[in-house]
């Protein structure tokens, strides 16, 4: 997958989810690339660079991370 | 059935709690009170002759024929304009009416061709049944008289004939234009014997006229005066059968009236329940693409698409393609198997495809139509109400005292639906539109919007949170309703955000260019003014805050208490015949029939103990992240029913470079569309005429399609899906599509109650329709919101931050380009480009405004380039000012044109519903097609090639 798409996508979920409060928010977006995304979707955004996402996002990456252990 | 003419009973009927007995002929029979005396002796079986009266408009009491006697009363009153009273006894037969009745009738005819026998109407004539009702036999005045024989027909539009030799100036063409369609295009001009029916100005024909062809003029005239060229060409019909329409989201149903297998003309239905009897120029006119030349009618397949297509049988198409499919998943795994499921198709053949796809490739990459027009309407609306779906039914609408149009074009996109709208906006509703461009609904006759607020694109979230500021701070929340109905402390947060001063109108103007005080007033109007009813489109989804916008509208229906009993509501206006339905039949990568997701084990395992087979519990593949997965390898084969994703799709480049990397892409359409220029296996379709089964329409209406001819392919779709997962080892066996409505009632809770034999018997069923609601739902959300495990849980309020779109406007690309479509032309147009209404619209134009136009020295029917930073294409400019300064628009009807050269791939945050309606993009003057235009139309033409030689 292209990971550059797949890190705009989740940066794109965590900025509309920031206004619920941070807490909130990673929770949502976590849970929201739990709900819609495919395996090989998730898989690569967990391979991704933490680096290049939304500290949101980022967070809910490493929430994703532990869901898979 | 045979074919009669549909039951006529003169005079509209009558809403009331009260009702009035009287006689007539001698027979007692009990109407609603302010029912006519007509109306009244239609019901108990009576016939008063009449020709100016027909149930589908107002009583006028002109042509004196309807005239009747009752006891105590003196003269002979038309019966039409005359309500009924108690214990009146009704003469309608008698020796005086039949004189006058006569007399009236001779001079009629004395002005009438008497040409009956080689008339198109013969035998299906008004004036003809009432001559012989009356028992003309002679017209004392002769024929030689000044009269209005030998007039010119016109000819002009393409589906119909007006002949106005034949006019018996009863106006019920004028009055179905007023009041049924309220376009108000007819007229009487002249007075006297110089009356006569005019399409607008003296030297307008009715093509040139304001005239929209929805053909209610047509329906409504008693003679051969306003005919279907069709019915000339022809004849009159000897079988009817009753349909549903497969445009748009309307749904509306239709008697279709045939000579054996051949379509002679549709009718709209007067019992449907979606139409009540109106349609629009594409639905009653616009069929003639299902018998076209261009209908592909046998099954062919191809190695590669550089290759010619080379016709094949049904079973060596069927085991080519089942066997490569079955190839595929050996060697990549089910995840590299997907699906389109179609949303003009029926609702059993939408499930079967999405059944293929989990059960059969065992994967759920199956998307739809909806990812691109309305999928943020399916998360926003079951995150705030708990459904994916519209709150009311179209009745609902004459109760509104508010209406909101947001994003929508109902008068081109919904017209049917829209006329409608526009009746209760003529009773006095109020209108507020919400959309970058004048719409026709702003300004048109008799109906002016209240507030029109043409705010930049892409500034949807802006302006309803600058709306709900207003509410809130102005002190109009209905705090009642919010405390009963909705979840307190969510609703305290939502109230706090929007009041923050940065969301107020007068700060957000600078993003949303609406000026403040109107904004204000607006606001106040759809808080205060009554029951306010919100109907939106996709100038409301297709952006990247299209979820975010569904919400802050759910959020505003909830803050006024607008939700929940008829005339309020949020509506969404959903675009093709069964969008709704394919939505609710699990096309969705990540959601089981009925919106359950697919990691919610019970359902699954529902599904799995009566498939026979497991399923994978994590969601599929939605369309452009197949598209993605294509490019990398993962995702290698695509079956697509009915849907022209290269057309349709955003950034076509894009679309075709993933097609184009796929082994395998099985195209089941009519024709070969343009996404059919890159597939391997092209199975032929059939038309919503040639089978059987169920469209859902915008107001969750469940109606049957039935077939009324035979499959010019041979076989209806739903068995081309049967005979490939067959192929493919699946043991299924439906022998009609009701069996196949019979599992989704049995697998899904809100179709519980749903057979077609009980469709048959009430006509049409609203969902749910389960043991709480064994007669549907025309309202939702009346005792409870649809949420939680006994579904009368609380709305929820969800806050909902501006954030700009990425696409941004700069130097190189200063405009912003928004998409739409018109009323003659359908979507990618496969269908109407195939039928006369090319005549309105044979190629798309760029509408810019004349600052804008002038600065760029480009004058109307101007080549001009339109580039953005995705692509470019060419097409002609319209200049206008229904666009604000900085905004161009167009429609996508035209592979030619190809509008999405142009989109991006920007897309909405939750559904990747792509942002159609936003691109930045630079307008400048050219000669002629693009290097890409002329490379693709040659490209196209090669990849549709047919070899006629046998296989090598």
């Amino acid at each position: 997958m292209d990971t550059a798409r797949l890190i705009y996508m989740a940066n794109q979920i965590a900025r509309n989810l920031a206004a619920q409060g941070e807490e909130v928010a990673i929770a949502a977006t976590a849970q929201h690339l739990r709900d819609f995304w495919d395996p090989r979707m998730k898989a690569a955004i967990l391979m991704a660079d933490l680096g290049a996402l939304h500290p949101i996002a980022r967070s809910a990456v490493v929430q994703l991370a532990t869901d898979t252990g | 059935m045979g074919y009669e003419r549909p039951a006529d009973f003169g005079t509209p009927a009558v809403q009331s709690d009260q009702s009035v007995t009287l006689t007539i002929d001698g027979r007692t029979v009990t109407v609603p009170t302010g029912t006519s005396v007509m109306r009244a002796a239609a019901e108990c079986g009576g016939s008063i002759p009449s020709l100016c009266a027909t149930d589908s408009v107002k009583a006028f009491g002109s042509c004196r024929m309807c005239l009747v006697e009752i006891d105590g009363r003196r003269g002979t009153p038309a019966s039409c304009t005359t309500p009924v009273e108690p214990g009146m006894a009704v003469h309608t037969q008698t020796p005086l009416l039949q004189k006058l009745r006569k007399g009236l009738m001779e001079l009629y005819i004395s002005d009438h061709p008497l040409d009956c026998l080689t008339c198109s109407a013969n035998n299906d004539c008004e004036l003809q049944d009432t001559a012989a009702e009356v028992g003309l036999r002679d017209v004392r005045y002769g024929y030689t008289g000044a009269n209005h024989l030998g007039l010119t027909t016109d000819s002009s539009n393409p589906y119909f004939d007006f002949d106005p030799s034949k006019c018996i100036a009863c106006s019920r063409c004028v009055r179905a234009c007023d009041e049924v369609q309220g376009t108000l295009a007819l007229t009487i001009s002249g007075r006297g014997f110089e009356s006569k029916v005019s399409a607008g100005q003296s030297d307008d024909d009715f093509l040139s006229s304001e005239c929209v062809s929805c053909g209610a003029c047509v329906q409504a005239c008693p003679t051969a005066t306003l005919q279907e060229k069709e019915v000339k060409e022809i004849g009159k019909p000897e079988r009817a059968v009753v349909t549903t329409c497969a445009y748009c989201g309307v749904g509306c149903t239709f008697r279709a009236e045939l000579r054996g297998e051949q379509l002679v003309r549709m009718v709209p239905w007067k019992d449907g329940k979606a139409n009540r009897g109106h349609s629009c120029v594409k639905g009653r006119f616009a069929w003639g693409y299902a018998n076209h030349q261009d209908r592909i009618l046998e099954p062919m397949i191809r190695d590669s698409i550089e290759q010619p297509w080379r016709i094949v049988s049904w079973d060596e198409a069927l085991a080519y393609t089942a066997g490569k499919l079955k190839a595929i998943k050996a060697e990549h795994g089910p995840r590299a198997l997907g699906g389109i499921t179609s949303s003009r198709c029926t609702n059993e053949e939408t499930f079967l495809v999405q059944k293929l796809v989990r059960s059969g490739f065992g994967s759920n990459n199956v998307d739809t139509c909806a990812r691109v027009c309305h999928s943020p309407t399916g998360y926003g609306l079951k995150t705030t109400f708990g459904t994916s779906a519209g709150t009311q039914d179209f009745d609902s609408v004459m109760d509104a005292d508010v209406i909101v149009v947001i994003g929508a074009n109902p008068t081109d996109a919904h017209p049917v639906f829209a006329s409608r709208m526009k009746r209760r906006l003529r009773q006095g509703a109020k209108l507020i539109v919400i959309d970058p461009r004048r719409i026709d609904l702003v300004r048109s006759p008799h109906i002016k919007a209240a507030h029109h607020l043409p705010l930049q694109p892409g500034t949807n979230v802006a302006v309803l949170t600058a709306l709900a500021h207003v509410i809130v701070t102005e002190g109009l929340a209905d705090e009642a309703f919010i405390r009963e109905r909705c979840d307190w402390d969510e609703y305290q947060d939502w109230a706090r955000f929007v009041s923050d001063e940065r969301h107020s109108p007068e700060v957000l103007a600078a993003v949303t260019r609406v000026p403040a005080a109107e904004l204000r007033a607006a606001a106040r109007l759809y808080a205060t003014g009554g029951n306010g009813a919100i109907y939106y489109g996709l100038g409301v989804t297709e952006h990247s805050q299209g979820s975010s916008t569904v919400m802050a509208i759910a959020n505003l229906a909830m803050v006024t208490g607008n939700i929940g009993r008829r005339g309020v509501g949020v509506n969404p206006l959903r675009g093709q015949n069964n969008v709704q339905g394919a939505c609710d039949m699990g096309s969705f990568p990540h959601e089981l029939p009925g919106y359950r997701h697919i990691s919610d084990t019970a359902t699954r395992s529902l599904f799995e103990q009566d498939w026979g087979v497991p399923l994978d519990p994590e969601p599929g593949l939605r369309i452009p992240n197949m598209l993605d997965a294509a490019l990398d390898g993962s995702f290698r084969a695509i079956y697509i029913q009915g849907e022209d994703i290269l057309q349709s799709d955003p950034n076509t480049h894009h679309v075709a470079a993933g097609l184009k990397a796929m082994e395998l892409v099985i195209v089941h359409d009519l024709f070969l569309n343009e996404t059919a220029s890159y597939a391997h296996v092209f199975l032929p379709g059939s038309t919503f005429l040639e089978k059987d089964g169920t469209f859902t329409n915008a107001e969750r209406r469940i109606q049957l399609v039935r077939k009324v001819m035979e499959p010019a392919n041979g076989k209806a779709d739903w068995e081309i899906t049967q005979e490939l997962a067959r192929a493919m080892g699946l043991a299924w066996a439906y022998t009609h599509p009701s069996e196949i409505m019979d599992e989704i009632a049995r697998l899904t809770p809100s179709f519980a109650g749903v057979t077609f034999d009980k469709l048959d018997h009430e006509g049409s069923l609203q969902w749910p329709v389960n043991a709480a609601h064994p007669d549907g739902s025309p309202i939702m959300h009346v005792d409870g919101f649809a949420r939680g495990p006994d579904g009368k849980g609380r709305g929820k309020f969800v806050v909902t931050d501006y954030i700009p779109t990425d696409e941004r406007t700069g130097p190189r690309f200063p405009l912003l380009l928004t998409t739409g479509r018109i009323l003659s032309q359908y979507n990618v147009g496969a269908q109407t480009r195939r039928t006369g209404n090319t005549v309105w619209h044979d190629e798309d134009l760029l509408e810019i405004h004349p600052t804008d136009a002038e600065n760029r020295g480009i004058k109307s029917g101007d080549w001009v380039r339109l580039a953005s930073r995705t692509g470019e294409t060419t097409l002609r400019a319209d200049v206008t000012d229904r666009v604000a300064p900085g905004v161009v628009y167009t429609t996508f009807h035209h592979p030619a044109t190809q509008a999405n050269v142009v989109t991006t791939e920007f897309s909405d945050w939750a559904t990747n519903c792509p942002e159609y309606k936003v691109t930045a993009v630079q307008v400048a003057p050219s000669n002629g097609p693009t290097e890409w235009q002329e490379s693709y139309a040659s490209w196209s033409e090669k990849s549709r090639r047919i070899t006629t030689s046998a296989a090598e």
